[in-house]
């Protein structure tokens, strides 16, 4: 554990950048040089930005196909139950069977959507450990900027790669300014 | 790529040709865009905002008195009567759920079709969305008489052996308007998350630090975030894309699985949601011009976006204007003598002028004007076309369910429908609850997606020059 000569926990080492473009290499660099536990903030998304981090597709989308599953399949169950196998009555002299299915297609349309929905909602969330009350990143008066005009580059002191010298070395020569360490508490 | 470089003055004069006029005017950059949009909300609010306020909310509150009256006494406080069984109240209810399909389009279709422009009017378009929606959802609620029964429309499990007749067109709109509803405030709250977490990093009172700071999830601006935020504003825009357009289709079976003549047509989903797009685009433009000019958001909302904006109402209109002309072919080359005659009544019936003022003038010709640019950039002009496009698709919807009804099959029971004051004050009592709503959001939530914005700012594509520069090192502002 790195820890400062007044005992604080170190999160990590960040640095401000002046631009989109800038932290944009920056990143590249980064990746370049083998770190895992990092990560870039900034105001909005950056156009490529995963790929210059490294970073995959998102895999949110399989709670997504997973919410819309059951979603059909809720409506599916809902709608047939009743009818063909506990009441088959007729209703609107359409079939009780299968093939009053034309007749249930929206409610099916729907509750598939609405589920799908619900998941990615809560996907977002879930996969980037949302909602939270603080982060350590907010102990840096300057990261407040983040939300407004800031772009900033973090490197954490879990990485196996991270030691004071050499991160600090890698930010400033990838032009970052106000570089700091960044307390856990 | 015959090798030769082209002379430095052919290749500035063809990118001066074929550059694009900036989304965001003047070079603003982020800051300006996060003080200006953030201002609106940090500034104690102005003594427009309370006179506005005041009014709508008074409206409002007489609506509402309108809806426990009707409650209380019965549906008898309304005009409807055999054989107008449904008049205002659907009227109301199709024609405020049109007008919230613009701003599905705005944030889904648009953002799929990745028009950047979409950026600076989706925020409000989706407010809009959710507060149409919500005047809507009243009207079917409170207009089957016994209002405390509307529980029997969810699936609930209940020892009255109740269960749903999933077969019914009604049943579908149930679930139409209520996940569209849902999903919308699911859409509206994602994009709304990194534009509370700028307020919270503005704030300056305690309770307004907890507040944002609470709705904001603790969101960071991390790459690794966004990524999977991406994603789900890209699948939630691709969920609501087919849903809006299933939306006003459900809404438009309630009529098209009739038997009636006028109602029992094919071509009224795409007709239906072709002019909710259209209602719903004139209605964003009535709260736009106003908002823009009152916020100084010039820069912001620039006349490109008031040009496209127009051309969408053209193209929408016209789309109207084809599924009328289409009706009265149909019914022509049916031979069907009830078609014949329901739409012969349509235009020299008891509700003539509504066709000729409403269908007619306001959504079929004033349109047209956006055929030529000086129109669609006049602001005055836009203004008025969308008032008269706002009024034609009420006229519209009211035509098509009481002006299919006032004559049916038995000449004796034939009669007009005369609205009663409850029913005119419920309706306005709506236009209040909308309008106060709108002025509550603008004035506690950012009406512009700030985060959205600023990606249609050049600096924000990683591949802009470096160092960024929006002037040259002499101090000229750089062509």
């Amino acid at each position: 554990m790195t820890t400062t000569p007044y005992g604080h926990r170190v999160y990590a080492m960040a640095a401000e950048y002046p631009s989109a473009a800038a932290l944009y290499e920056a990143a590249k660099r980064v990746r370049d040089t083998g770190f895992r536990r990092w990560d870039v903030f900034s105001p909005f998304p950056i156009h490529g930005m995963d790929e210059a981090m490294g970073l995959g597709k998102s895999w949110l989308s399989g709670w997504v196909l997973f919410g819309g599953v059951s979603g059909f399949l809720t409506a599916a169950l809902i709608e047939f139950g009743p009818s063909w196998f506990l009441y088959p009555l007729d209703v609107h002299g359409k079939p009780w069977n299968f093939f009053t299915v034309p007749a249930f297609f929206p409610i099916m349309f729907e509750l598939t959507v609405l589920l799908a929905a619900f998941a990615a909602f809560f996907a977002w969330q879930g996969m980037n450990g949302l909602p939270r009350w603080n982060h350590p990143m907010f102990n840096w008066q300057r990261f407040s900027r983040v939300t407004n005009d800031g772009f900033f580059l973090a490197i954490e002191a879990r990485d196996p790669r991270f030691t004071e010298n050499s991160v600090r070395q890698l930010l400033e020569e990838t032009g970052g300014q106000h570089i700091t360490i960044v307390h856990e508490d | 790529m015959d090798g030769a470089a082209a002379p430095q003055q052919t290749v500035q004069e063809a990118e001066r040709q074929i550059r694009r006029i900036p989304l965001v005017l003047n070079r603003r950059n982020f800051n300006w865009l996060t003080e200006r949009i953030s201002g609106v909300v940090e500034q104690p609010a102005p003594r427009w905002w309370w006179v506005a306020f005041t009014v709508t909310a008074s409206v409002a509150s007489f609506g509402l008195f309108c809806i426990g009256y009707l409650i209380s006494t019965g549906v008898g406080t309304w005009g409807n009567q055999v054989p107008v069984g449904w008049a205002w109240d659907i009227t109301n209810f199709v024609f405020w759920i049109g007008i919230g399909h613009a701003g599905t389009l705005i944030s889904a279709i648009l953002f799929l079709l990745r028009q950047k422009w979409r950026t600076s009017i989706n925020r409000s378009a989706e407010a809009m969305t959710l507060f149409a929606v919500i005047c809507a959802a009243i009207f079917p609620g409170i207009h089957v008489g016994r209002f405390w029964m509307a529980w029997y429309l969810a699936p609930v499990p209940n020892n009255w052996a109740i269960w749903q007749n999933f077969r019914s067109p009604l049943m579908w709109d149930v679930f139409a308007v209520s996940t569209y509803f849902t999903v919308s405030v699911l859409f509206w709250y994602t994009g709304l998350v990194p534009d509370l977490a700028t307020l919270r990093d503005r704030a300056t009172t305690k309770i307004r630090k907890f507040l944002f700071g609470f709705f904001a999830l603790g969101w960071r601006g991390s790459n690794r975030n966004w990524r999977h935020y991406e994603m789900a504003y890209l699948l939630l825009a691709g969920l609501s894309t087919p849903l809006v357009l299933s939306v006003h289709s459900v809404v438009s079976f309630d009529f098209a699985t009739s038997i009636l003549p006028t109602w029992h047509t094919t071509i009224f989903p795409p007709y239906f949601v072709a002019g909710a797009i259209f209602g719903g685009f004139a209605m964003v433009l009535t709260l736009l011009i106003p908002a823009r000019a009152i916020f100084k958001l010039y820069d912001v909302i620039t006349p490109q976006h008031i040009d496209k904006m127009a051309k969408i109402i053209l193209l929408t209109g016209s789309f109207v204007g084809y599924a009328y002309t289409m009706e009265f072919f149909v019914a022509w080359y049916s031979g069907n003598a009830y078609e014949r005659f329901a739409f012969w009544n349509r235009i020299f019936g008891p509700y003539w002028w509504y066709w000729w003022f409403g269908m007619l003038f306001c959504n079929v010709l004033s349109p047209q004007l956006f055929w030529f640019r000086w129109c669609r950039y006049n602001i005055l002009v836009v203004f008025f076309v969308c008032m008269c496009v706002n009024a034609g698709m009420w006229f519209e919807r009211f035509i098509i369910i009481a002006g299919g009804l006032v004559r049916d099959f038995l000449p004796s029971s034939w009669r007009v429908f005369h609205p009663t004051w409850v029913d005119i004050w419920t309706y306005i009592g709506t236009l209040g609850i909308f309008t106060s709503l709108f002025l509550l959001f603008i004035r506690f939530l950012p009406m512009i997606a700030m985060s959205e914005v600023k990606t249609a700012i050049p600096e924000a594509d990683p591949h802009h020059e470096l160092p960024p520069q929006s002037v040259s090192p002499d101090g000229k502002e750089r062509a």
